[in-house]
């Protein structure tokens, strides 16, 4: 039976850059073939939710929400424009990281929808986050003497968006690839306007995500990633201003940027990192879609290495 | 798909073909081919092959059942774009050997023969029916048009793809039948699928209050706004939103399934089954600011003044402020006009004849 994929993302009505990563990852999916039709969806922008699935010729359709952390818009938003009318959260037997799949048919066109957990949450986005360290640093064994901070919103609105954020920053940093490994957060300690703070002392009393400081020296590069989906203003305005990368997000700044003796590199939102197209493609194979060859042609072309989730080099 | 139209008739025919004026049966004295120019019976194989290979009916079962996108929605729109259930094989191929060409929103869409049993679609602007194709941006891939679809001719973003602002300057010279499809979607998402039900008597309608009703979150809101008195609001959120300089999608909603709204839905082709997320926006803004209560404000103006004001209100309302041309003062939304207006009653924070907003 054929097997269609639809990709679930936020769009916006205001920045025309919001929706373009999530054309480059469902391009990315779409050339390997793996399913009869990809398409895009958003809650801002169209294909809508509402009347995505009925530009979907397949039966069975996977149903992957691009988005950061389980909550509101996965658990209320998109179940019910997507008319999954016997979804309930209890389905997905969530901790607020570990959703997986629900199967359900969607009342507008009884197709067969396989209703994945949000990409942010998959353990594969750990990869995501370390392949990111590597491009912005354009060097693939980015992690000796280098500190890494993993940043996201806070619990504003949702407490399993800081979930999602601390989720990853302690995988990543029981690879011990990393000096040190940070959780920093836009509207709550530990906040990322102290960036440098948590990187400085030899003996580092701020809190390691991983709860075990390596304490030997401060680390002078650190590199940041924001666990976004899309480019906007957290990202391109808030952030680096708060971080001191420059006074006003107009005036741009260096990669890496020169604060407080630190040299930090950053460089956008993670959700336009190429592998992300990986990710999506993981929550399917772990609804059931025989999708293992498209998986390793993107982490080939990648350069990630062949293991999905948790082998982290 | 590779076939050749011919094998698949003679192929299809003991199951019987029946379709667009084409008859052809297998019996036992032969085979029967019917059109409604001629009737031939008892045929052998060779003679059958012999008169199919002649017959633009073949071609055209052929190109509808092994070329075209089989999937209901799909098919329709297809034969819709060359008026195939109005317009018999013969006459239908000669105007395609010229060229046959559609609207649909602000694509134009004209099919022409690709041989007996293909199609070819090309795809522009209505505005740039007549530019000449050398000026225009060639493309090939239908997933182009997500790009072209996402800014207008002033680089301005497009938030609602049916708004009336598509950008010009651009070509898909030759799109296969799949393709065209894609592309259509890509530049007004969904509407053939919805223009489909409609016309099956199917469209899932969900009318102005079920849709705020079942809005949560920062949208809640906008239920408060229906308060069971009327739904004069609704009307001006459509004619705001709605109309055809507006929005392409001719609006079917209305109030609720028994209140129809007083505001013309518009001529589009394909229909639109809900209020957008665009209009929930900024419904969410109007309600708002529709719980203030009205208060009396004294202002002293010139007729002429209370005019301009006017003028400034429709010139915005329309999309006009900016094609008032520099120096036409005779137009009381000119920037001069404006800016004199300005000077001369706003007083040092903007507050209109010095009277401020709240006392
Ligand atoms: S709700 Fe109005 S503006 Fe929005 S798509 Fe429908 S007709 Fe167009």
């Amino acid at each position: 039976m054929e097997q269609a994929l639809v990709i679930a993302a936020h769009g916006s009505h205001l920045n025309a850059e919001s929706s373009t990563p999530t054309f480059s990852h469902a391009d990315t999916v779409r050339a390997t073939g793996a399913f009869s039709e990809v398409r895009e969806s958003f809650w801002k922008e169209e294909p809508h939710f509402r009347e995505a699935l009925r530009t979907v010729d397949a039966e069975e359709v996977y149903l992957v929400p691009l988005f950061i952390s389980e909550g509101y818009f996965t658990e209320q938003v998109i179940p019910r424009e997507f008319r999954l009318e016997e979804w309930d959260p209890e389905l997905w037997d969530s901790d607020g990281t570990s959703a997986d799949v629900a199967t359900l048919t969607a009342g507008d066109t009884g197709q067969t929808v396989h209703y994945c957990g949000p990409v942010g949450t998959h353990d594969s986005m750990s990869d995501v986050i370390v392949q990111r360290a590597k491009s912005v640093t354009d060097d693939p064994d980015v992690g000796d003497g280098v500190g890494l901070a993993v940043v996201g919103h806070g619990t504003e609105r949702n407490e399993n968006s800081a979930k999602a954020i601390e989720y990853h920053a302690d995988r990543i940093a029981e690879q011990d690839r990393f000096d040190e490994v940070k959780a920093l957060f836009m509207d709550e300690d530990p906040e990322v306007d102290d960036v440098t703070d948590f990187f400085d002392s030899e003996d580092s009393e701020a809190h390691s995500a991983s709860g075990r400081s390596h304490g030997r020296r401060p680390c002078e590069d650190v590199v940041v990633v924001p666990l976004f989906i899309a480019d906007g203003y957290h990202t391109q305005e808030d952030i680096p201003e708060d971080m001191g990368l420059c006074e006003d997000y107009r005036d741009g700044w260096d990669v890496p940027e020169t604060v407080d003796g630190h040299r930090i590199w950053y460089a956008g939102a993670v959700g336009t990192e190429p592998l992300m197209a990986d990710v999506v493609l993981e929550r399917t194979a772990d609804a059931g879609a025989d999708v293992s060859a498209a998986i390793e042609q993107i982490r080939g072309e990648s350069g990630a290495g062949p293991a999905a989730g948790n082998n982290l080099q | 798909m590779d076939e050749d139209p011919v094998d698949a008739l003679v192929a299809t025919a003991p199951d019987g073909i029946d379709f667009d004026g084409l008859s052809v049966e297998k019996h036992a004295d032969g085979y029967t081919f019917e059109t409604p120019e001629a009737v031939r019976t008892g045929l052998e194989e060779a003679a059958l092959r012999e008169l199919a290979a002649e017959d633009a009916h073949v071609g055209n079962w052929y190109f509808w059942h092994a070329v075209a996108p089989q999937t209901d929605a799909r098919w329709a729109f297809l034969r819709w774009l060359e008026g195939a259930e109005d317009h018999a094989v013969p006459e239908r191929y000669d105007a395609l050997a010229d060229g046959l060409a559609t609207e649909w929103g602000q694509l134009q869409v004209a099919v022409s023969l690709d041989g007996p049993a293909g199609r070819t679609y090309e795809l522009r602007h209505v505005e740039d029916a007549e530019t000449p194709a050398g000026e225009l941006d060639d493309h090939d891939d239908p997933l182009a048009a997500r790009d072209l679809a996402k800014h207008d001719d002033d680089g301005d973003y497009r938030p609602l793809k049916t708004a009336p602002t598509l950008q010009t300057g651009w070509r898909f010279p030759a799109l296969g039948a799949p393709d065209i499809v894609e592309a259509v979607h890509a530049f007004y998402p969904a509407t053939v699928q919805n223009w489909h039900r409609e016309r099956e008597g199917e469209l899932d309608i969900d009318h102005w209050h079920e849709t705020v009703s079942r809005q949560t979150g920062i949208y809640g809101v906008v239920r408060t706004w229906d308060r069971g008195e009327g739904y004069e609001h609704v009307n001006w959120v459509a004619e705001a939103c709605c109309d055809d300089s507006q929005c392409l999608k001719r609006r079917e909603w209305q109030y609720d399934g028994e209140t129809e709204l007083d505001v013309d839905g518009g001529d589009g082709e394909f229909p639109c089954r809900e209020p957008c997320s665009l209009v929930i926006a900024a419904a969410r803004q109007w309600t708002k600011l529709e719980g203030e209560q009205t208060r009396t404000y004294e202002f002293e103006l010139t007729p002429s003044e209370k005019a301009q004001v006017e003028a400034i209100i429709e010139a915005v309302a329309d999309g006009r402020a900016d094609d008032i041309r520099e120096a036409d003062v005779y137009d009381g939304a000119n920037r001069y006009r404006t800016r004199f207006l300005r000077a001369k009653l706003f007083d040092d924070e903007g507050n209109l004849a010095g009277v401020e907003t709240d006392d």
